[in-house]
């Protein structure tokens, strides 16, 4: 596998600038020839799709959900980064780049990070054109709030609703172009394969979930825009369809895999309330811009939290972390409340919640203020829990939301296998280790308005693309192979459901692979997920037809992939004998518990390679300089 | 807690539905409408039983795919809640649940309780948007915006595109879907230039989709999970006679 980072020279700040001159572009007489696939309609691929249609290329776009505006992308709910310095509170390109490359604990790219930065604020513009109503202060001009990591205010944000609103604005845009006949859209879609002719990327398999039929689509290039994996864990803040599939075959044919370990969990979400949980319910991190965390200071104290008394409740992030408090990043406020539940503080009917307090907000603000900025999240609460987090304290525990893992691109966002794109959570690309809060909704418009137009027209210009004839042998044989896993599935009849396997892997990886990591751990766990994917195979139950609206297929087929994948995550924790972001290996931590890094041995990406069914994967290594932000052992203190 | 369900079970479009009796067990009052479902789901996969089919994705009341119609109620008893957000703790042990799909022509239904929703889809592509193409823009504190225009086009703009207006209208009329957008936009100065033709292009493809008229008796605001007011349709209905007059 060959690994070309392909960053351009020259000083950080022009590398984007000088890279967009020397690539070369497409007649725009020329791009109506060119037809791009575009799999996924969340704020990467809605954007993309767009974008490239409004320049003049074909669009074929995809989505399993019934509508493009229902994609994951829409539950986003704190906010979005830019570095806009409206606030004139010392932001600016540089700062936000050294923030997210600091906070993704020095294991991202920094010639990414600086572009991503960049095109930030574009971002803000575009968006505002398009008339997505952020909130605005009085004067008229837009308001920002603050967000864990960062020292400044630069996230522009919709209430507790901003990814809602980013992706309704990325539809909208998608919808004109569909009108205009510049996008063909294909809801209820479903990607099976990646189609490769002659080592490129040429087109993909789908089953129409409706009619279930499997065909094959074909195009001069392919963009992945399929979201993130956290659904790996089975309980997680994901919406029930995401999965890894897209990528996961991608892989299969032949795409790296880079950091899979890498993945985020959440410290504020709703905790788990019983055995049936389907999802787990985040409460956004802007929260902790006026909620204050805290556990009794007495092990096992089961009085009301209002009948604690402030000198018996411990702050724990304000006191390890005095000067960023509860603003820390994610992955060192997740480790927290787990040392404090591990320890026996824990609050709630399972020991395992910690509480978020905004008594001492509401009180200096008033319930109203309190109301206009959060009060959808509150409301949200109410509904799950039956309690009134106006009243009394919400009970927060952390819980996998979002992976810093996906396919491996280059500073293109191509992956190694040519004409093989990967935008938006899908890719590896920017957030290193850990990424920081509304960065995730940043990074997936920018990949889609403001970078993968320019770089695949790159690719497009020089490239020789044959038309592949519709009955190549790569095409039958992807489709053969697609339909022989859906027959092998409903041929099972076995009698245990699908969920009962996803709930089985999901424990497993979460106690092996989540938010603590250990040697022993991963190995074991190494050994058991063959065992269980082979009862899987044995004795799962696929009722229904192939040829038919058949969730319990879907949800099958996303569950077997998950299996296959599960095994790359522990492989690529177990190799990577450092603490980072967010993996934490238990072996490796400093005396105070934080994560210890090892730059001498582990400063590179780790990229997966495929080597067949059952075979151990193969790493290949791409290293990482860092010349502009020297790695310290990050502090929050 | 023990509960009685009807539910529409239909093999596809063209076949006839019926409703099946299933009794639910153990169900707990702190689980979602749905993952009572899933339950139910999981116990006919074990016999090998097809589950039933119905639409979800966030699960929380955001993506607007969940849809039911629960005992006659679009997204069941709870005001301003999605199916997907009602939980078993608002039903009684032992009650009888009707669950059926949303109902209308222009939403046929593809499976139980799924149904075909992609004519708010075309509606949105008729015109509910702002023609800006990526890149090229002013910066985006070059406009301000009244707070309250902002905040009011928020919230139509906080529209889930879940249909519960519709299936729960005697005409089975878009209107508040519709006139949420166009508010939406509207209400911005970047969406108010095109506001004459939007509203034209909008309404013409609501028409053709077969939707009923509005006869404004305000079932639809009062199912509607994101609370999107009915004066929206006043505010289409006015707009709508000033750009047929002018054009
Ligand atoms: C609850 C929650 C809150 C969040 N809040 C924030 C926030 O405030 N700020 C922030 O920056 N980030 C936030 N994030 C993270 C952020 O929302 C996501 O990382 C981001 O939206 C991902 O966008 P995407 O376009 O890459 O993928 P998605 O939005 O996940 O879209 C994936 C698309 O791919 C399609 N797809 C997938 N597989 C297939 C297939 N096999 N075939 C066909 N189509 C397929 C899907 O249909 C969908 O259209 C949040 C995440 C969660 C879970
Ligand atoms: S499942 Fe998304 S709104 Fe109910």
């Amino acid at each position: 596998m060959k690994l070309n980072a392909k960053i351009p020279s020259g000083p950080i700040q022009d590398k984007w600038d000088h890279h967009r001159f020397s690539m070369k572009l497409v007649n725009p007489a020329n791009k109506r020839k060119h037809k791009v696939i575009v799999v996924g309609t969340g704020l990467a691929g809605a954007s993309a799709s767009a974008s490239m249609a409004e320049l003049g290329y074909q669009v074929e776009t995809f989505c399993f959900q019934d509508s493009p505006r229902r994609a994951h992308s829409i539950a986003a709910q704190g906010g979005i980064n830019a570095a806009k310095n409206y606030q004139n509170d010392g932001d600016s390109i540089w700062r936000l780049f050294y923030d997210t490359v600091k906070g993704g604990d020095y294991r991202s790219r920094e010639a990414n990070v600086y572009r991503l930065a960049q095109v930030s604020v574009n971002i803000i513009d575009q968006c505002v054109a398009q008339g997505v109503p952020f909130a605005r202060d009085y004067s008229g001009l837009l308001d920002n709030r603050s967000f864990g990591g960062a020292q400044v205010s630069r996230t522009f944000y919709a209430k507790g609703q901003t990814g809602q609103q980013l992706l309704i604005g990325a539809y909208q845009a998608l919808s004109r172009q569909i009108h205009a006949k510049n996008v063909r859209m294909h809801p209820r879609t479903e990607m099976l394969d990646l189609i490769i002719v002659d080592g490129k990327a040429r087109g993909i398999v789908v089953r129409d979930l409706v009619s279930g039929s499997i065909s094959s689509h074909m195009a001069d290039a392919v963009v992945l825009a399929s979201g993130g994996y956290s659904n790996a864990f089975y309980l997680s803040t994901n919406a029930m369809g995401c999965n890894v599939t897209a990528t996961w075959r991608a892989h299969r044919k032949g795409a790296g895999f880079a950091n899979p370990c890498y993945t985020q969990i959440h410290p504020t979400c709703i905790p788990v309330a019983g055995e049936h949980q389907s999802k787990l319910t985040l409460m956004s991190e802007s929260l902790r811009n006026d909620g204050r965390i805290w556990v009794p200071k007495k092990k096992g104290d089961t009085r009301k939290a209002s009948d604690i008394p402030e000198s018996e409740r411990d702050y724990y992030l304000e006191r390890r972390y005095p000067s960023f408090g509860n603003l820390v990043p994610r992955d060192v406020a997740s480790r927290a409340a787990k040392e404090r539940c591990d320890a026996g503080y824990g609050v709630g009917p399972s020991g395992l919640g910690v509480y978020l307090d905004f008594a001492q907000s509401i009180d200096r603000l008033g319930q109203e203020a309190i109301e206009a900025r959060y009060g959808n999240l509150f409301d949200m609460y109410q509904k799950i829990t039956g309690e009134n987090p106006y009243q009394s304290p919400m009970r927060i525990f952390p819980a996998p939301h979002y992976t810093m893992g996906g396919l491996w691109v280059d500073y293109n966002l191509m992956s190694n296998v040519e004409g093989l794109f990967v935008i938006g959570e899908a890719n590896f690309s920017d957030h290193g280790a850990n990424r920081l809060g509304a960065s995730a909704l940043m990074q997936g418009l920018a990949d889609g308005y403001f970078v993968l137009p320019y770089t695949i027209g790159d690719y497009l210009a020089q490239s020789d693309l044959e038309k592949v004839s519709e009955d190549h042998a790569e095409i039958r044989k992807a489709e053969q192979e697609t339909s022989d896993r859906i027959k092998k599935l409903l041929y099972t009849k076995g009698s245990r459901s699908v969920d009962s396997f996803h709930r089985e892997l999901g424990r497993l990886m979460w106690d092996a692979c989540g938010m603590s990591r250990t040697q022993s751990g991963l190995k074991e766990a190494l050994k058991k997920i063959p065992e269980i994917e082979e009862n899987f195979w044995n004795q799962v139950s696929v009722t229904g037809s192939e040829g038919s609206m058949n969730q319990n297929l879907e949800k099958a087929g996303r569950v077997a992939d998950f299996f296959e994948f599960g095994k790359i995550m522990l492989h690529d924790a177990l190799a990577r004998e450092e603490s980072c972001g967010g993996h934490f290996r238990e072996e490796h931590q400093t005396s105070e518990g934080e994560a210890k890094r090892d730059d001498e041995n582990f400063s590179h990406v780790s990229v997966w390679e495929y080597t067949g069914a059952n075979q151990t994967p193969v790493m290949h290594k791409e290293n990482l300089e860092f010349e502009y932000v020297k790695p310290t052992q990050r502090s929050y203190k | 807690m023990k509960i009685h369900l009807k539910v529409w079970r239909q093999s596809g479009p063209n076949q006839k539905g019926r409703l099946e009796d299933l009794e639910v067990k153990d169900v707990s009052p702190d689980s979602s409408f749905l993952e009572m479902l899933d339950v139910v789901n999981e116990g006919l996969e074990e016999r090998g039983k097809e589950p039933i089919v119905f639409d979800h994705d966030c699960r929380e009341g955001i993506c607007g795919a969940c849809s039911l119609n629960i005992n006659g109620v679009p997204h069941g008893p709870d005001r301003q809640t999605t199916t997907c957000q009602l939980h078993m703790r608002s039903f009684k042990d032992g009650d009888t649940i009707v669950v059926e799909p949303f109902r209308a022509r222009a939403f046929p239904v593809i499976k139980d309780l799924m149904v075909d929703r992609s004519a708010f889809d075309r509606i949105i592509q008729a015109g509910g948007y702002v023609s800006v193409s990526t890149g090229g823009v002013p910066d985006a504190n070059g406009l301000p915006v009244a707070k309250d225009d902002a905040d009011e086009a928020f919230e139509n703009a906080a529209c889930i595109g879940c249909g519960a207006c519709v299936a729960t209208c005697k005409n089975a009329s878009a209107s508040l879907f519709v006139s949420a957008k166009l508010s939406h936009l509207r209400l911005l100065p970047q969406g108010k230039v095109e506001a004459k033709t939007r509203v034209l292009n909008m309404t013409q493809q609501m028409e053709e989709e077969g939707f009923g008229a509005c006869t404004n008796t305000g079932d639809c605001e009062a199912v509607c999970p994101k609370g999107i007011a009915m004066k929206n349709i006043s505010s289409m209905n006015v707009d709508l006679i000033k750009s047929l007059l002018q054009s």
